[in-house]
């Protein structure tokens, strides 16, 4: 049972497309989350809290580092052993077939983007949130309480240069979503000719959502403080 | 019409290769691409140079034996056929076409633009069969298919075996193939038998022969001249795991 | 004559196999291990014959000149396979099917074999179902059939246009299944050169390596020959290009005889010619005359203004059109066999009525059957034959007729074999369409896949056991003697006489002037002055050959041109002998037609007083005439008639 998730291609997807989906969920949750900032600054400071350095947050948090360490090595290693199937010998020409993708070809790619995003982000927030609480301190690096997130985030959207960061951050992770999020179901088994149409489309829809939502704060944040 | 053509020239298996440059004129529009081919050899040989080598044979897009790259493309820039089936009126007077061999680690090129693919017969081998003997089954009409199942067995057993597949994927997979077998197996009542082994064994033997993982880019389905679809990879994937979940 | 006995088994016709079954020996399980077999070819007849002998037991190794089992030209067979199943109710039985197939031979085939041929057709659908082919279904979940022609029932099986590649597909899975358990042992890209005798026995064969030059030998108790037809002696055929004759010619050479070689199947419906650099025949299935009409425009001035392209066919009237086989063969209309087909067009392009620019081609028209069906079903039915036309055409048969014309297809003809399938060389067999037994003088469309397993699959597996129950003595076969070197080194002696001639024109081009002989002189008619003709041309052609080809490269490495020179070199032997038997045979009979021997209507007139006889040549030497034997045919169960498709 183990080793298959290891050994066999089809195994191994199965692990990037269970990884991926959970990491898909957890984004939808945390853009939902976010979005509470824009109505109400004290309700998202109350979820903050609530999130904080709780023995449950921690172990979902874990978790969440675990799967995204799966993926991204999984990923690595799935790339290494596809260059090699590739062959030393490259075409001199090539071409982005009909109906093919360009983030489906890119998916690394547009992972390692993510994943900076995912480093500014974390020296953003998680340092000067959970990560503060952690270590047991209760005054952040800026100055501020680390349940203060509403703080957080209109302090760094303020900052033009880390809203187009942002911004170029979630357009990575739209293109990473509309071909990772239909892609988990082929991986599974769950698509057929009836659904790809359907599956494309909830891709598409998951990523804007995703994307528009991120985004939403971000923009609303820096239009208030414009204001 | 008169075209330039830069084709892949490789002594042997252990030799280096290069592109090269050759013309070839009054070539009819209404000749096939490997009539042209033909042409250029000919010409090739009268003035006493080697001919290039590649693989061909039925030239009726059945065989699976022509196996080109030009342009980018896997068997040309036309939809659903195979090199053989491709037509000089699909280029105009003065392209350049660029002719490479498949390019996968693991079909390595014999010389020029012939590739051996042996590893899709090893990976049939393995396991895309029916295990019964000559004689003694059942009558044909003992058990009814559905006609939508043996359809989209059919689908499926349209492959051709020709390695477009795995040549165009940039992570020289050969999921289309392997899925194409299994899925024509697994419609079938008789080949649901021995669905779970047939499909662990194509898979452990596909990976073991240095194929890459498939990541659902549908390159494959794009460039298969039989148009099979990458649905069949979802079957695949299913038969694959509900047969290890249950190991 | 002491050497051409048929074998065919005493009494009755239908009981003729059961009674031979049961007296022929077999092989223990214990002893077929220790035997081994060579099947040369992976066609519906090899791969079946090679994976149904390795499920017996024996080892065996098979050869194939492409790169895989699976690209044999039986893969592109399009339209079906026969089988008296008689699944539509429409009367068909084993005797139907065995007298359809000697009438459409026009009784040039031997009763025993074809009625053995119809008998276990059954078993092949039954065999085929079992390994996953997906042959076409009704609704209700049963099978399909459709009608092929020389047929008045419905008794064709089929995977849409494909049924060739479902078929090999399952032998090659079966073949598969064997190589992974190591009773076959597969040779893919290698080119068997000859045929080594020991003692009068074929007892293994010298291979090319086709990648590395190497020349193998291999030893073994029997060898089969599974390699198709020759019709690539014409160079532009249906044929695929790497087809050839040359196993047959060497197994000629070397004792076998050969049979009707000038039976050849000019098939009705191809596309036709386009130009004088095409290389290849594109073939469109015979199955696209169940809907479709063959016509020609009743006016010449419509034919000129086609030719000019200033008018469609479409826009042609009906009243306009001939519809010449409808109109000549009411009973089987579009339906007739391929040789009546093919000569009907023939007559009707001489006549001046050609549709293109050459004036080679006449028109198969599906408007009717779109109005009467509507195009999905049409689409359902022959859309990737459709679409083959179209890419190669550039026009649309949804909406203008298809152009076709015929062009050379199967070889009835091939090696002698008795009932048992071997050859006059004991422990060498052929199968398929390397023997000439069961298609008389004409295939029926659908009847070739049929004959490679049934071969294969169902006589030779059994028959081969009766020859080998003598050789469980026999040791392994040494390949160091004496016979192997000889034949070894002469195989290489004449490789590197090819490449010592360094003339001036390429295989292609000699290649070329072999099929513009062979189609002018010993095509769709022939008269005694062409075949006289055809003789003397070959005999210099060859000799041009022999002093003035050019094969590039050396033997040791992947040489294309020097595979296609050997080829050539026996084709331009092969040939010869095919006139000379058409020359020999002044009558005419299914797809030989002597213009000398035809009714007032035009049809094939058949001599049955003088030529109701195989006629099998006998090699006598290089250079030298042949010998010709004569297995007489005798019909019991059919009364010979002239054949009759008008009413």
């Amino acid at each position: 049972m183990n080793c298959f998730l290891v050994q066999s291609s089809v195994g191994r997807k199965l692990v990037m497309s269970i990884s991926g989906c959970c990491l898909v969920l957890f984004l939808l949750f945390h853009m939902s989350m976010n979005i509470t900032a824009v109505f109400s600054a004290e309700a998202y400071d109350a979820i903050c809290a609530f999130l904080g350095a709780n023995w449950y947050a921690l172990v979902a948090t874990v978790a969440l580092a675990a799967l995204v360490v799966v993926h991204i090595l999984y990923a690595i290693w799935l790339t290494l052993q596809n260059r090699t199937a590739r062959g030393s010998q490259r075409y001199k020409v090539t071409v982005q077939e009909a109906n093919v993708s360009w983030s489906s070809k890119n998916m690394l790619v547009l992972g390692f983007a993510v994943l900076a995003g995912l480093l500014v982000h974390f020296f953003n927030f998680w340092y000067n949130m959970q990560f503060t609480e952690i270590m047991g301190e209760h005054v952040n690096s800026l100055g501020t309480s680390p349940v203060s997130g509403a703080e957080l985030i209109a302090y760094h959207f303020s900052k033009l240069p880390y809203v187009i960061i942002y911004l170029v951050w979630f357009a990575a992770l739209w293109f990473h979503l509309t071909h990772g999020v239909w892609s988990m179901f082929q991986s599974v088994g769950w698509a057929n000719k009836t659904w790809y149409p359907r599956l494309k489309c909830i891709a598409n829809v998951v990523a804007t959502l995703v994307f528009a939502g991120f985004a939403l704060v971000v923009v609303v944040f820096y239009i208030r403080s414009l204001c | 019409m008169k075209l330039n053509l830069k084709i892949w020239r490789q002594k042997d298996a252990k030799s280096e290769g290069k592109l090269k440059d050759y013309t070839v004129d009054n070539i009819s529009p209404d000749s096939s691409f490997l009539e042209m081919l033909d042409i250029l050899n000919n010409d090739l040989i009268h003035k006493g140079e080697e001919p290039i080598v590649f693989d061909h044979d039925c030239r009726e897009g059945i065989c699976g034996m022509c196996s080109l790259h030009i342009n980018g493309h896997a068997h040309g820039p036309d939809s659903e056929i195979t090199t053989c089936q491709l037509h000089m009126r699909k280029f105009k007077d003065g392209d350049t076409i660029v002719i490479e061999p498949w390019r996968s680690a693991a079909f390595p090129v014999i010389k020029d633009l012939a590739v051996d693919r042996s590893a899709y017969d090893k990976i049939l081998q393995a396991g895309g069969f029916i295990s019964v003997n000559t004689g003694g089954v059942p009558d044909a009409n003992a058990i009814p298919i559905p006609k939508e199942d043996a359809d989209e067995s059919m689908d499926a057993a349209a492959c051709i075996g020709c390695g477009a597949c795995a040549a165009t994927c940039k992570n020289g997979s050969a999921m289309l193939f392997v899925a194409a077998r299994v899925s024509s197996l697994a419609k079938l009542p008789q080949g649901r038998v021995e669905g779970a082994r047939r499909a662990k064994a194509m898979v452990a033997k596909m990976d073991e022969l240095g194929f890459g993982n498939c990541t659902n880019t549908g390159a494959c389905e794009a460039e298969c001249p039989k148009g099979i679809s990458i649905s069949h990879i979802a079957r695949l994937n299913r038969e694959f795991l509900s047969a290890k979940l249950k190991d | 004559m002491t050497k051409l006995d048929a074998k065919i088994p005493q009494g009755p016709l239908a009981e003729k196999w059961s009674k031979h079954k049961a007296d022929i020996k077999v092989v223990s399980p214990a002893n077929k291990r220790k035997l081994d077999i060579i099947v040369i070819g992976t066609g519906l007849g090899g791969g079946s014959a090679a994976a149904s002998l390795g499920e017996l037991g024996y080892n065996v190794k098979v050869f194939c000149i492409s790169d895989s089992p699976r690209r044999a030209h039986s893969i592109a067979a399009q339209g079906g396979i026969n089988a008296a199943k008689n699944y539509q109710n429409d009367n068909d039985s084993v005797f139907r099917l065995f007298y359809d197939t000697i009438k459409g031979g026009d009784y040039r085939a031997r009763e025993a074999n074809v009625y053995r041929l119809a008998e276990v057709s059954n078993l092949i659908i039954d065999q085929c179902v079992a390994q996953g082919v997906p042959f076409a279904r009704e609704y209700g979940g049963l099978l399909d059939n459709r009608s092929f022609g020389g047929a008045q029932v419905s008794r064709t099986f089929y995977a849409r246009g494909q049924t060739g590649q479902q078929l090999l597909l399952g032998a090659y899975a079966a073949l598969n299944r064997q190589v992974a358990k190591g009773s076959v042992k597969s040779f893919p890209r290698h080119e068997v050169l000859d045929i080594v005798l020991v003692d009068g026995k074929a007892r293994g064969v010298i291979a090319r390596n086709l990648v590395t030059g190497e020349i193998e030998r291999h030893g073994a108790h029997a060898v089969v020959m599974a390699t198709g037809g020759y019709g690539n002696v014409f160079f532009l055929s249906t044929n695929a290009m790497n087809s050839n004759g040359s196993v047959a010619w060497q197994a000629y050479k070397k004792g076998a005889f050969f049979a009707n070689p000038c039976f050849t199947q000019i098939h009705p419906t191809c596309i036709p010619v386009h130009g004088t650099q095409q290389s290849k025949l594109t073939l469109m299935s015979e199955s696209l005359r169940n809907d479709g009409r063959i016509w020609v425009p009743k006016h010449e001035k419509d034919v000129a203004a086609l030719r000019a392209k200033k008018i469609k066919p479409s826009e042609i009237k009906e009243e306009d059109r001939d519809y010449y086989l409808e109109r000549r063969y009411p009973a089987f209309g579009n339906l007739v066999p391929r040789d009546v087909a093919s000569r009907a067009a023939k007559e009707r392009c001489d006549a001046g009525f050609g549709v293109n620019e050459t004036g080679l081609a006449v028109f198969l028209d599906f408007k009717t059957a779109i109005a009467r069906l509507g195009k999905e079903v049409i689409k359902a039915r022959y859309g990737n034959l459709f679409q083959m036309y179209e890419k190669i055409t550039d026009t649309n048969p949804y909406e203008e007729p298809m152009m076709i014309y015929p062009a050379v297809h199967y070889t009835m003809g091939g090696i002698w074999v008795d009932y048992n399938l071997m050859t006059t060389i004991p422990g060498l067999y052929a199968i398929g369409e390397a023997n000439f037994s069961d298609h008389g003088a004409n295939r029926l469309g659908a009847s070739a896949l049929m004959q490679g397993l049934a071969d294969g699959y169902f006589v030779l597996p059994y028959t081969i056991g009766d020859y080998l129950s003598h050789e469980i003595q026999s040791p392994k076969v040494d390949t160091s003697t004496k016979e192997f070197d000889e034949a070894e080194a002469a195989v290489k002696a004449r490789i590197e006489k090819l490449f010592a001639i360094k003339g001036k024109q390429s295989v292609d081009d000699i290649h070329k002037k072999l099929g513009h002989i062979m189609w002018e002189n010993v095509g769709m008619a022939r008269t005694k002055e062409s075949l006289s003709k055809a003789i003397t041309e070959i005999q210099e052609l060859r000799k041009v050959f022999w002093s003035d080809v050019k094969v590039t490269g050396t033997n040791g490495e992947f040489n294309q041109e020097l595979e296609k020179a050997l080829r050539l070199a026996d084709f331009l032997e092969l040939g010869e002998l095919m006139a000379r038997d058409g020359l020999n045979r002044n009558e005419s009979c299914g797809g030989h037609f002597r213009t000398e021997s035809q009714t007032p209507e035009g049809e094939a007139l058949r001599d049955d007083e003088h030529f109701a006889y195989v006629a099998v040549w006998e090699y006598n030497g290089q250079d030298k005439e042949p010998t010709l034997h004569k297995e007489e045919l005798k019909f019991e169960a059919i009364h010979l008639a002239q054949r009759n498709y008008k009413d």
